[in-house]
């Protein structure tokens, strides 16, 4: 029955054949243009780290000693130095990472090229595990590298096709500002999108979020060594009073660290909870800070927090539907005056025995393959604008590409939409009364 | 225009669902159309800011990576070393400049206990002749002179210091009343504004943010200073910029061997405007392009439906013809029907636009939308369907009276 159907659909398309080319015109840009901004916003608001995000979870304290109004306010997105190492110290999670980020001079000696100006990550071990990052070469440091304050690095792959070619670097020596640390690992390409283990300040960005898609830092190294090479430009997040020596911040009052922890169990979250309470209750107590709220936000609900989708995509995405919207209206126009155009034909057929079932299931499948041919012509005009999306210069252009579900989505809903679109004028034609029509024949 | 609405509403009647599916893509596209203009213009008028500067005759150069400790020697060398270049008038040590890198917010409050904050105010710090090079308006009272460049002892600002403000913050502060004189800090660090500039725009513009895009303060300062080492006002003829900024890039290298070149953010001030509004141009280009495939599609589901409407009633058409109507009865008959489902359309779209207006202003911060857009929408709207119309209409008219004779 459905062969016969797509039979009779393929006939009544060539008939009209402008009615048939506007129809798919339309549904055509509507799924491209939706479908466009839909892909960046799926590849923008997926999971940095399935399998993984929820037992991630990032810690706020609020370190102000200085008391301004409101007993419920939100801690600042990172901590005070001695916050931080109180809480690392502890050592009450299975994991846990301390993050702080800082531009750097970094050469490699003998190399002929002049020295870059790059981010590095000042870390520690466990950040390497926690975040599942991939390593090409070598390893990441050991804790006990960490308490002697070894000299040594990890490496992005690109700043190691930079410098070594590509080649095995573990072992080679890398001059970062002015001290040689010692290469003891190289990653894979890796491209976190966002970057989220360093996503701060997402509520005072106004939407202005793109740069969280950026690229990851080319080195890392251990927390301390990291603080000790590069001291003097540590950036702080939000400061209560000047520091007395800009760039160092060990005793400034700022916040400026981050800090990470990996629960495997909602018992161990719920452990690590109050233990963050109590904690930030007992400064309260010993009188060094002010407010004792404290936050424990997973992966997801961090990167949900600091509003991490950029305005701009949003607001695309929203244009996009509601264009979808009026492709969909006339859709629905166009059918209609097809379908009732055929009225004498649908009569003949009613009167020769066909049902309103069948009538209404013939004309949703040419209402469906006309959505097909829109489907293909939709994901064509994707391309193209995921093509203009990768020539705009954003942080995130190189992550645009289109994947097999959203190909396979862009069918599903160019076939619906055009489902839809087709409900109603194949109802309006399978109400067609056969006597009537034979009567003006 | 002697048409009949009467006879052209009651056939209408006869064919409400797609009056209404006319309708109803015309609503929608009144409603999108009204909205994205708003947001074009919204997006064009942030880009034509005053930055309250002299940008064509001026550059900025930010180096990187050298050694604090080292900053004065540096410093100094590579002011002489730019001030070499012929065409330069000037260099300054300056943290930032409007379109530059954002460098130095602070918190503000009113009282030196720090109770009553006022905002985040950017704050640029310069050294002597800094305000002159960049060709600050001042419209009350006056410029820094030598005695008003501090010292920086600790942190990052002068102990206390003799500032300029812009209008715009002086009025955020202390509206009505005479700013010259008043006080304000930033923690330890006191204020005092000795005049008041017309325009300076904070480095990184935000239409949306708490804090407003002029809400600077100009703070004279001696280096060194960890804000102000390592960037550079660099000022030239407008014509002589552009090449100035190529040598100056270039001389860097030599003259400063130990630093890095911040290419990102040496650039000349017209430049750094033009990257810095690059996404809101491409967003305004992409708003272009949907108004246009929106004109577009709606038009040509006009297109559609009017020529089936005109396929089905030929022999109506042709009855009326015989009877004696003309060529440009037709015509003016299926334009009014036109005409009248486009008002029906417009009449929902309006309400729809101001609606979206509404959703648009709770989470996207977009202003109201002015009311003489919707005339303008609304006209639009009615030549677009006029013109749609046409087509099918031209051929509804040249239906010959013969066919009323025909059978089918």
């Amino acid at each position: 029955m459905f062969a016969y159907y797509l039979d009779l659909a393929i006939r009544s398309l060539k008939r009209n054949k402008l009615l048939t080319v506007l129809m798919v015109l339309a549904i055509a840009i509507g799924i491209g243009a939706s479908m466009t901004t839909l892909t960046v916003m799926h590849l923008l608001s997926g999971d940095p780290l399935p399998g993984k995000s929820a037992q991630l979870f990032y810690a706020q304290v609020d370190g102000d000693p200085t008391a301004h109004g409101g007993t419920h306010r939100e801690p600042p997105d990172m901590m005070d130095y001695r916050s931080a190492l109180d809480l690392w110290r502890a050592q009450r999670a299975g994991r846990q990472a301390l993050i702080a980020d800082s531009p750097v001079k970094v050469s490699a000696p003998g190399a002929d090229r002049p020295p870059l100006m790059l981010t590095m990550l000042s870390t520690t071990a466990a950040f390497f595990p926690m975040f599942d990052v991939p390593f090409e070469y070598g390893n990441a440091w050991t804790p006990a590298d960490e308490a002697n304050r070894a000299r040594v690095a990890v490496i992005s792959s690109d700043l190691n096709d930079k410098l070594f070619d590509g080649r095995n670097s573990v072992g080679k020596t890398l001059r970062v500002r002015q001290s040689d640390v010692r290469i003891v690992g190289v990653l894979k390409p890796w491209r976190p999108s966002p970057v989220f283990y360093n996503v701060v300040g997402g509520r005072f960005a106004n939407g202005d979020t793109a740069d969280y898609y950026g690229k990851s830092e080319d080195v890392f190294l251990p927390f301390f060594t990291g603080l000790e090479i590069n001291d003097g430009h540590f950036q702080q997040f939000n400061c209560w009073g000047q520091p007395p020596q800009p760039g160092h911040l060990e005793n400034a009052p700022c916040d400026w660290v981050g800090f990470w922890v990996e629960l495997d169990s909602p018992a161990e979250v719920a452990s690590y909870r109050t233990f963050l309470d109590s904690y930030a209750q007992q400064q309260k107590t010993l009188g060094r800070i002010v407010y004792a709220e404290t936050r424990l936000r997973d992966l997801m609900g961090w990167l949900d927090y600091n509003l991490v989708i950029p305005k701009n995509v949003k607001l695309q995405t929203w244009l996009a539907f509601a264009f979808l919207a009026i492709c969909l209206f006339n859709m629905v126009g166009l059918l209609l005056a097809k379908f009732l155009r055929r009225a004498g034909e649908i009569g003949v057929r009613r009167a020769l025995g066909a049902s309103r079932r069948a009538v209404f299931a013939q004309c949703l499948t040419e209402a469906g393959l006309v959505g097909l041919i829109g489907g293909a012509a939709g994901w064509l005009l994707t391309l193209v604008g995921l093509w203009l999306v990768r020539r705009q210069q954003t942080p995130y252009s190189d992550l645009v590409h289109m994947d097999v579900s959203m190909f396979v989505v862009t069918f599903v809903l160019a076939v619906v939409v055009s489902l839809l679109a087709g409900a109603l004028p194949a109802l309006r034609a399978s109400r067609i009364a056969p006597a009537l029509q034979l009567k003006t024949l | 225009m002697h048409m009949q609405i009467q006879p052209i509403l009651a056939a209408l009647k006869h064919h409400k669902l797609a009056t209404v599916l006319i309708a109803m893509e015309i609503a929608l596209a009144c409603a999108v159309l009204c909205n994205a203009c708003l947001l074009i213009t919204n997006r064009l008028s942030a880009m034509h800011i005053n930055s309250g500067v002299d940008e064509s005759s001026l550059g900025f150069i930010a180096l990187q990576g050298f050694d604090p400790a080292a900053a004065r020697d540096l410093d100094a060398r590579v002011a002489a070393g730019l001030a070499g270049i012929p065409g330069v008038e000037s260099v300054h040590l300056i943290n930032s400049v409007p379109f530059g890198m954002q460098a130095g917010a602070f918190g503000i409050t009113l009282d030196q206990a720090g109770k009553q904050f006022r905002g985040v105010p950017e704050i640029y710090l310069g050294d002597p002749g800094t305000p002159q090079a960049l060709g600050l308006k001042l419209v009350a009272g006056r410029m820094p002179e030598a005695g008003d460049y501090q010292p920086i002892a600790q942190g990052y600002l002068p102990a206390s210091s003799n500032v300029l403000v812009t209008r715009a913050l002086a009025g955020h502060l202390w509206p009505g009343e005479n700013p010259l004189g008043k006080q304000f800090w930033t923690g330890e660090n006191q204020f005092r504004v000795i005049g008041v500039v017309a325009h300076l725009a904070v480095p990184q513009y935000d239409e949306e943010g708490e804090r407003g895009a002029e809400w600077t303060v100009f703070v004279p300062a001696l280096p060194p200073a960890s804000l102000l080492a390592g960037t550079f006002l660099i000022r030239a003829h407008p014509q002589d910029l552009d090449r100035v900024m190529v040598a100056a890039k270039a001389a860097i290298a030599r003259i400063a061997p130990d630093a890095v070149l911040d290419h990102e953010w040496s650039d000349t001030l017209p430049a750094l405007r033009t990257k810095f509004f690059r996404t809101d141009r491409a967003m305004a280009g992409l708003l272009v392009g949907v108004i246009v495939a929106l004109l577009g599609v709606t038009a040509f589901g006009i297109v559609g439906l009017a020529s089936f409407w005109v396929a089905q009633r030929r022999k109506q058409i042709g009855i009326r013809r015989a009877l004696g109507a003309t060529r440009a009865d037709i015509l003016r008959y299926f334009q009014t029907e036109n005409f009248l489902i486009v008002t029906f359309g417009i009449v929902a779209g309006v309400v729809m636009a101001i609606g979206i207006n509404l959703v648009l202003m709770k989470f996207f911060e977009v202003p109201r939308l002015p009311l003489w857009y919707l005339p303008v929408g609304v006209v639009a709207l009615w030549l677009l369907g006029q013109l749609a119309v046409l087509a099918p209409a031209l051929r509804a008219a040249a239906v010959p009276p013969v066919v009323a004779t025909r059978s089918v």
